[in-house]
């Protein structure tokens, strides 16, 4: 049961969210996530050592949220592992029941914890992209040699519209889509305008026909948050919306209305197939925003539904 | 050509606190240009090492007895052999070349101590005065007909092959507002080029068995050797 590509397949508007992992090895907090997103998102997406900051790892929560009856996308950087340890995480996860997997070049090291550590960078993420989708449909390693039992993962990657030269941004997702890329997830929009004419230039060369895309939102907790969002390398957040947040007497509600209103909207621009909620640190909302939404129940909870196996 | 710069002094004090009498030796090639090891710097630290000593700030007892030398090319045999008698006299000698030159240096002279008095950074260009940059990261084979003449791999934080990742944010690169993005410059450059077609291509994985990766890399010229 894949409920992300099923949602998907049979047309409809998918949601998912997205977990950091702990700074420990406690994975209490993790699983209570999981468990309170697994009923109101489609699948849910572990960070692999976001920030380049030392989390435990991506393929572990995808264990502890499938425990949890969630349904798990890998995130996969190229930052920390060769395409030696790439493919054979990736049999790993497969074999414990993971079957989404999202393909990302990560974020520096310079900006963890560990910003002396040497990066790998063997490959990117388009040729992660291509990688994966090698493994799934030809049966076989980067390297030619054929494999028993490849991995069938449904193939995410990531689209940043806010990031430059705003011309290529479009022509990128191309190259992600012709590399193997099944579905998308946004940078967070805030930026709406922005956002459109990225999408105008998307559906301009036929790729949201191509590919499934969902868009990124965060709901920001403070004005704090978000102003230090607006400092993120590739993330644009307008004026606007920080004046908004800060002149809010309950920033929190605030925080959650400018949500809403952001994911109303996403909604309605053509070509947009779903929403990534990304709540960092503040998992706990989700819930309610997809309520407020009108996102509920999900297609797969109907009795009718039949997701179609990936396995 | 290479760029290095020079180890903190304190360091160097470090690395020659048992000896009584050093060689510091230059090189007249990339080290001079990039104002780290030329015939200048050879005489400044000379100075900066034996003052240093003198006033006991190195931790060390006694003074220091620094002989100069400055050579056409460290990385080459025939530019060593006029110092052997020099060598033969001190307790260590301490190289101002290129890791190149110091490994030479140190194979040429085996039965004596060397040590590196610069930090060898990059293979790179002068930008302007006083600024080098990188350039190469020597990957055995050269991407730069894809992109106009600029190196991802060497320029782009992360090596990328296929275009600017998601943190290229107004010509900067995401690691520092300093750092120009490099596949800004090669997007920006293959459009006054009209060849903006080479990015749309999607760029293989690297056979990076040319690069260091491979394990140490030769060179052969059959009809010369
Ligand atoms: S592609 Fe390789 S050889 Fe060419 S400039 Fe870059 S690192 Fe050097
Ligand atoms: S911002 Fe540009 S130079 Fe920096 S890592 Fe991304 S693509 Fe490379």
């Amino acid at each position: 049961m894949n409920r992300l590509q099923g949602v998907l397949a049979a047309g409809g508007f998918a949601v998912t969210a997205e977990i950091g992992p702990p700074k420990g090895a406690d994975p209490t907090r993790l699983r209570r996530y999981a468990e309170r997103l697994r009923e109101c998102t489609d699948a849910q997406n572990l960070t692999d050592n976001q920030t380049a900051i030392v989390r435990l790892s991506s393929l572990a929560a995808c264990v502890h949220v499938l425990a949890a009856g969630g349904e798990p996308v890998l995130q996969v950087t190229c930052r920390d592992r060769n395409r030696i340890a790439i493919q054979s995480d990736l049999l790993g996860a497969y074999s414990l029941g993971v079957q989404n997997v999202l393909c990302l070049s990560g974020d520096h090291q310079s900006f963890g914890n560990h910003p002396t550590a040497k990066n790998v960078y063997d490959i990117d993420s388009i040729q992660l992209l291509g990688m994966v989708r090698r493994m799934r449909d030809e049966g076989c390693f980067l390297c030619g040699e054929e494999m028993k039992a490849p991995p069938r993962f449904f193939i995410g990657a990531a689209a940043n519209p806010f990031a430059d030269p705003l011309e290529f941004r479009a022509k990128r997702l191309a190259k992600k889509i012709a590399a193997g890329a099944d579905f998308i997830q946004t940078q967070a929009v805030f930026d709406l305008e922005r956002f459109r004419t990225w999408m105008a230039m998307v559906r301009d060369i036929g790729l949201d026909e191509q590919t499934a895309i969902l868009a990124g939102v965060i709901p920001p907790k403070s004005a704090r948050a978000l102003r230090f969002m607006a400092q993120v390398p590739g993330m644009a957040v307008p004026k606007e919306l920080l004046r908004r947040m800060e002149s809010a007497s309950d920033q929190q509600e605030e925080g959650k209305r400018i949500c809403s209103e952001l994911m109303e909207e996403l909604r309605s621009v053509p070509g947009v197939r779903g929403l990534h909620i990304m709540a960092v640190m503040w998992e706990d909302v989700v819930p309610e925003l997809v309520e407020r939404a009108g996102l509920l129940p999900r297609p797969w909870q109907a009795a009718s539904f039949s997701g179609r196996e990936t396995g | 050509m290479i760029v290095a710069d020079r180890k903190p002094l304190a360091e160097i004090l470090t690395l020659v606190r048992h000896a009584g009498r050093i060689l510091l030796v230059g090189c007249q090639e990339c080290v001079t240009v990039c104002l780290a090891g030329g015939e200048r710097e050879v005489a400044e630290l000379s100075l900066i090492l034996r003052l240093a000593r003198a006033q006991g700030r190195a931790q060390v007892d006694g003074p220091l007895e620094v002989i100069t030398a400055t050579v056409h090319r460290q990385c080459d045999d025939e530019f060593l052999a006029p110092l052997a008698d020099q060598v033969a006299n001190v307790d260590c000698v301490v190289s101002m070349s290129c890791g190149v030159g110091v490994q030479h240096m140190a194979a040429y002279f085996p039965h004596t101590w060397v040590v590196p008095a610069l930090n060898t950074r990059f293979a790179g260009a002068t930008i302007k005065q006083g600024l080098w940059e990188e350039r190469c990261s020597l990957c055995g084979d050269c991407q730069l007909y894809r992109t106009g003449g600029i190196c991802p791999i060497t320029r782009c934080a992360k090596s990328l092959l296929n275009g600017p990742c998601g943190g290229s944010q107004e010509g900067h690169c995401e690691i520092s507002a300093d750092i120009p993005c490099a596949w800004q410059q090669i997007y920006d450059h293959l459009r006054t080029m009209g060849k903006l077609e080479l990015i749309e291509e999607i760029v293989c994985v690297k056979d990076w068995s040319r690069a260091r990766d491979g394990g140490l890399r030769r060179s052969v010229r059959e009809d010369v050797s």
